[in-house]
């Protein structure tokens, strides 16, 4: 401090120079992560809405050289008109009209349970939910695939003989694999919300003589009210991108089109070098999944008040 | 918004102690102090509870079983029974098969998300470390940027990394998967690790190493660095498991079956069951191996992990 007070003439260049050592300080902090993030982050994302502008002229013919031309709005008119991107979204619909309700019911359910059980047996239970967790969709597909195999299955020795992997038993199979790697996460997510509210709450409950089961509904459940809004809002996004297990269980299943869901179809057209009508429908899938959970983080709260 | 509350409030583990006060919780009893109370209720709840356990587990105990299985007798024995266990010939025939291509697509799966976390964690250790430390104009606009990010899935990512690296002919190379797996938990890290560095790195410490003399940097590696440390092994333990599970992103980004991780070569031996019947033991082999680095990864940095998780419900 006292080389602020003294009226040096080399007070100025010390001070500019410090102020230089700071610039590179923050540079040297923040740039390295800034920069991947715009790189591999933001880039991406403002160069497939720029990908989804453009399709493809041949100049000179069929045969001629092709040359990308900006084109407006016309790639999102060929998605929007294609009845297989519609088939996409109307599954991906159902999926999450199913997924995000059952989803949070088991996450809240089994949090409530495991609240009012005796903590070294509920973090055994808690511990074996989460398992799944740490296994890749992939795998989990995998595993289930043979589950649902009819042959390889535990339920033809009961002699059980249905095809959980035809037409109309492919939904439930594939919301199954779903809940079951998501489960646990969820458990997780509820029971941190539980551990959030101060207990003076349940005191005075118990004092008005409120049952375990009226405490849970009447009390736990509305306090933790925006985390299962969260756990719903974070199926409703992911479950818009559902694209692993139903692309892995397709190749045991006949009933899974390659556009079953909408990234599936992206992905299709990927591999037919449709990149601009891919963009298209990624930019889209992308802005109906905000969308989405802006409306209904809207709808929910409206309800609320 | 409710987002930024998410991870590390929400992933918190909690501690035993933290529900003491509860009588909820820890109701007095005697007997044995897992079995609570007696009552037919509580037997109800505990095997509804258990039942979920057989549910979330059931799968890797088939696993486990139909791995260990001869060849061929997937469909032949009893699905839930283990039928003339051969393990270790089952482990020989992944080894071979294919000039052992499985361990290769496992090593690749290891550079990535080793590479990609490590890393990752780094750029978000610094980044958090410096928003957490430093005032300036503009650090809660430039924090909430990432954080918005943690609402975009790494699936809807993968397709516009692909179309951008195809612009710069990168795809197909060992980077088009190497570097954008260094975002791959990008915001979430960059959540915890400023939240950690608020939580457990103490000014007057970063001050004093000032005075001492230490450059900036110093004070991050050798004070910081280390007492953020179960921050950074939560981030990295996040960004290890989402890359080593990232399916789309490698699948549209490598043709070369040599680069493939663990995750896409899986997938494509699945397509291949059908004329390649050993494959159907190999496929559950293989599987199982693939869960073991994450198994222990959890379980070496666990005691980290646990810490780091409550991180979100220190802020206060």
């Amino acid at each position: 401090m006292t080389t602020v007070t003294a009226t040096s003439p080399s007070t100025g260049r010390r001070k500019s120079s410090a102020r230089t050592r700071a610039l590179v300080t923050r540079v040297g902090f923040l740039g390295p992560f800034y920069t991947a993030f715009t790189l591999f982050f933001l880039l991406p994302i403002g160069f497939a809405i720029y990908e989804s502008l453009l399709s493809e002229r041949r100049i000179g013919g069929v045969f001629g050289r092709p040359i990308e031309v900006f084109s407006g709005l016309s790639q999102f008119g060929a998605v929007f008109s294609d009845s297989q991107f519609w088939s996409g979204i109307r599954n991906v619909a159902l999926y999450v009209c199913v997924l995000a309700p059952l989803m949070a019911t088991v996450g809240v359910t089994l949090a409530l349970l495991l609240d009012v059980t005796a903590p070294r047996l509920a973090r055994v239970f808690r511990t074996s939910y989460f398992v799944p967790y740490a296994v890749s969709q992939v795998v989990a597909t995998i595993v289930w695939g043979a589950l649902y195999t009819p042959g390889s299955s535990p339920l033809s020795e009961f002699h059980i003989n249905i095809n959980l992997l035809s037409h109309t038993l492919v939904f439930p199979s594939i919301v199954n694999i779903v809940i079951w790697e998501w489960g646990g996460f969820n458990v997780i997510l509820m029971t941190t919300a539980l551990t959030a509210i101060p207990t003076e709450i349940f005191d005075s409950a118990r004092v008005d003589g409120a049952s375990k089961w009226g405490m849970a509904w009447h009390i736990k459940v509305p306090l933790i009210r925006p985390t299962i809004l969260m756990s719903m809002v974070l199926t409703i996004i992911g479950t818009m991108q559902l694209f692993t297990e139903p692309q892995v269980m397709a190749q045991i299943s006949d009933s899974i089109p390659s556009y079953y869901t909408p990234n599936m179809f992206a992905y299709t057209q990927i591999s037919g070098d449709n990149y601009s009508f891919a963009a298209a429908i990624s930019v889209t899938l992308a802005l109906v999944g905000l969308i989405m959970s802006f409306a209904f983080i809207r709808i929910t709260r409206r309800r609320t008040y | 918004m409710a987002v930024t509350v998410t991870p590390g409030s929400t992933r918190r583990e909690e501690h035993p102690s933290m529900r003491t006060g509860r009588p909820v919780i820890a109701p007095v009893h005697r007997g044995p102090s897992w079995l609570a109370t007696g009552h037919a209720a509580s037997t109800f709840r505990i095997m509804v509870l258990a039942i979920w356990a057989i549910y979330f587990l059931g799968p890797v105990y088939f696993a486990v079983i139909a791995a260990t299985k001869p060849t061929n007798s997937i469909y032949t024995s009893a699905a839930l029974l283990p039928y003339k266990p051969q393990f270790w010939t089952n482990l020989g025939y992944i080894v071979s098969y294919g000039g052992g291509i499985y361990f290769r697509w496992l090593l690749n799966s290891a550079i990535y998300a080793v590479g990609g976390a490590g890393i990752g964690t780094l750029l978000a250790g610094a980044a958090g470390y410096y928003l957490a430390m430093f005032k300036f104009r503009g650090r809660e606009g430039l924090f909430l940027t990432v954080i918005g990010g943690m609402l975009v899935p790494a699936t809807a990512l993968a397709l516009p990394l692909f179309l951008m690296f195809a612009r710069v002919n990168l795809v197909g190379s060992y980077w088009s998967v190497l570097l954008p797996s260094i975002m791959s938990a990008g915001p979430f890290s960059l959540f915890l690790c400023r939240v950690s560095a608020e939580a457990s790195v103490p000014r007057e410490l970063v001050e004093a190493g000032r005075i001492d003399g230490a450059g900036e940097a110093r004070i991050f590696f050798s004070v910081a660095a280390r007492l953020m440390f179960p921050g950074l092994v939560t981030a990295f333990l996040a960004a290890f498991v989402g890359i080593w599970n990232n399916y789309l992103l490698p699948l549209v980004m490598l043709t070369n079956k040599d680069m493939y991780p663990i995750t896409v070569g899986l997938g494509t031996w699945q397509g291949q069951t059908t004329h390649t019947d050993i494959l159907e033991t190999l496929i559950l082999v293989g599987a199982l191996i693939s869960i073991v680095p994450l198994v222990i990864a959890f379980l070496f940095l666990q005691r980290f992990w646990r810490s780091g998780l409550s991180l979100g419900g220190v802020k206060a």
